[in-house]
């Protein structure tokens, strides 16, 4: 097993023009562990991520994801990261087999690969008679799970989340993370970004981007302490009017 | 990397199954367009009506009137003996073109006299009305001559026209090649630039750009069903201009094909540029009609000549591929001419694609900062 740390980020910087959209952040994250990214909208959440899995060059800073350099390692990194968007990310025209197959294929997966994989996925998801249906009939919550399993169809090391649970009521969001700490337990690293402040609670540790800055990070008991307040909800809005 | 290509075009073709209105549209619009092109938009005319006022009513008069119906082309309504009766007959729409004969018509005839014939048209529709004065004409002055008379006139001037290339004056000899050039440009630019939009607006192109898929792989894979599929969409047109239509294709089939090809390749690379730049799928589509289908209807020289239009509009025409596909499609099926004929067209579009691929690729770049 190589020694290293699942992601380390250190003073990464991403400026468009004048504006400066992410500001100097530093964090690691450790394998296996569950870390939220949090912040306001515009804060440069998307921007920091896109960074992160090499879509996007860093203007200045260091930062190694699996232990790949985010400016060299891009090809490297795409291989051992999943990648699950706000809109999940599915074909809606395709039927649930179709979407992992497609998906198995694009990661470079052999044909018995993917059927094994096919097969644990509906399995896992219990989607039995319903893995023929196009992915358009499927209830919200289904459709993803099904995002979340296809992000990790090829076993990545690490699993980006941009707020993946948009529009989904708590108690399928509370099934939805049920999925994300039996992956975690299997050692896969979570990095998700997510604006719901009850998400929050479920993460191993947390970090809140203002206006670009890393303004707080620590487990959410480390967090509420320190700005002495009961909620998740209480310490964001303390940073947000600050 | 064969491997993840294929899984990319085996996706493609499950989006292109699961929805039949791509299928009608790849092979329904250019059945329809031939048809369309073939049965309704044509110049040439049958049983046009037209009557005749007869002034003079003598053995001449009766003679020209019987050999302008001769050829079936022409059908007489009626016989007047007043300008008044032609007018309401035009009024009426009944009658498309008046032939007016004056008095003493086979007398001054036979004198050696000049003789004036009037041919009045309804010209609301313009087109019409002159492709009908033009046979008129014609059938006139084979009149003149098949009677030798009034030919004493030793300073007369014989015109004989003949029609190269298309004798007939066939109109699907020009819209099939028309067809093949809009159809191609149509359907290729214009399906990957909406397949490529949709992507984007449905959020899947962020997946695929953080996927080890490298985008040239993003975009062949998008581009080749397509690119397969309009080919044979064209070569449906030319089959079908060719057994329908009775359009000869007189030079070689593969250099047709493959530059055909050309074409294709060209009209790909307009629909990724157009794709990079259009985040959803209706810009993606506007984007299209207004850059790609309204010029190459309109300055292709396919509808209009393009030698008569303003220097700004025939210099427009100059930066439209269908232009050069036209002509070398041409230049191939009808004239039968080799390579070394039809080279110009070819180079430019050559030199089309090549500026067309550098800038979607950089557009492509910017895009995906």
């Amino acid at each position: 097993m190589k020694n290293h740390k699942a992601i380390q980020v250190h003073s990464l910087s991403k400026r468009f023009g004048g504006f400066v959209a992410v500001d100097g952040i530093t964090f690691d994250v450790e394998r296996g562990e569950i870390f939220g990214f949090l912040g306001a909208n515009g804060a440069g959440k998307t921007t920091a991520i896109k960074m992160l899995i090499g879509l996007s060059r860093p203007s200045a800073g260091e930062a190694s994801i699996a232990g790949y350099d985010v400016y060299k390692e891009t090809e490297q990194i795409k291989e051992n990261i999943g990648y699950m968007s706000q809109r999940f990310s599915l074909y809606e025209d395709l039927t649930v087999r179709q979407n992992i197959r497609f998906y198995g294929g694009i990661y470079g997966l052999s044909r018995k690969e993917i059927q094994t994989r096919t097969d644990e996925i509906i399995d896992q998801l219990k989607l039995g008679h319903h893995a023929r249906k196009v992915v358009a009939d499927l209830p919200l919550g289904w459709k993803q799970r099904l995002a979340f399993a296809v992000a990790s169809v090829h076993h990545p090391a690490i699993i980006f989340m941009d707020e993946p649970t948009g529009g989904v009521d708590p108690a399928t969001r509370r099934q939805f993370w049920e999925m994300i700490y039996e992956a975690a337990d299997q050692g896969t690293t979570i990095f998700v970004t997510t604006h719901y402040m009850d998400e929050a609670e479920y993460c191993d540790r947390i970090s809140i981007m203002v206006a670009g800055k890393m303004e707080a990070l620590g487990t959410p008991r480390e967090l509420k302490n320190q700005f002495d307040v009961v909620s998740m909800d209480d310490v964001f809005l303390k940073l947000a009017r600050t | 990397m064969t491997r993840i290509f294929l899984a990319f075009v085996q996706k493609e073709i499950y989006h292109i199954l699961r929805d039949p209105r791509t299928l009608a549209i790849l092979f329904g619009m250019p059945i329809a367009l031939v048809l369309i092109f073939g049965y309704t938009v044509t110049n040439e005319f049958k049983d046009a009506s037209v009557a005749v006022v007869d002034r003079s009513h003598d053995h001449l008069s009766h003679q020209l009137t019987q050999h302008l119906t001769s050829s079936g082309h022409l059908r007489l309504i009626e016989v007047y003996d007043r300008m008044e009766e032609l007018e309401a007959a035009f009024r009426s729409g009944e009658v498309k073109m008046g032939v007016v004969i004056p008095v003493q018509f086979e007398q001054r005839f036979v004198d050696g006299k000049p003789v004036q014939l009037q041919l009045i048209t309804d010209a609301t529709e313009p087109n019409y009305a002159a492709t009908l004065t033009g046979y008129a004409t014609q059938m006139i002055q084979t009149f003149q001559l098949e009677r030798g008379e009034g030919g004493n006139n030793p300073f007369r001037v014989d015109i004989e026209t003949r029609m190269f290339y298309n004798p007939g004056l066939v109109g699907a000899y020009n819209f099939i090649p028309g067809v093949v050039a809009l159809i191609l440009m149509l359907i290729s630019a214009m399906m990957t630039s909406l397949t490529i939009a949709r992507e984007k607006e449905m959020g899947t192109m962020d997946l695929l750009l953080a996927s080890p898929l490298s985008p040239l792989v993003i975009i062949l894979g998008k581009v080749t069903p397509y690119a397969v599929l309009s080919f044979m969409s064209s070569v449906l047109v030319f089959a079908m201009g060719y057994f329908i239509f009775d359009v000869p294709i007189h030079g070689s089939l593969p250099l047709l094909l493959s530059l055909c090809l050309l074409y294709l390749l060209v009209a790909l690379a307009l629909g990724v540029l157009i794709s990079t730049r259009a985040e959803t799928q209706q810009v993606a589509m506007m984007m299209s009609m207004f850059t790609l289908l309204m010029p190459t209807m309109l300055l292709s020289g396919f509808l209009f000549p393009t030698a008569s239009m303003p220097a700004l509009l025939r210099f427009l025409s100059k930066i439209i591929p269908a232009n050069y596909f036209i002509q070398i499609e041409k230049a191939i099926m009808l004239k039968g001419a080799g390579i070394e004929f039809i080279l110009t067209p070819t180079l430019v579009l050559i030199l089309m694609l090549f500026v067309l691929l550098v800038a979607s690729w950089r557009s492509f770049k910017i895009s995906y900062k």
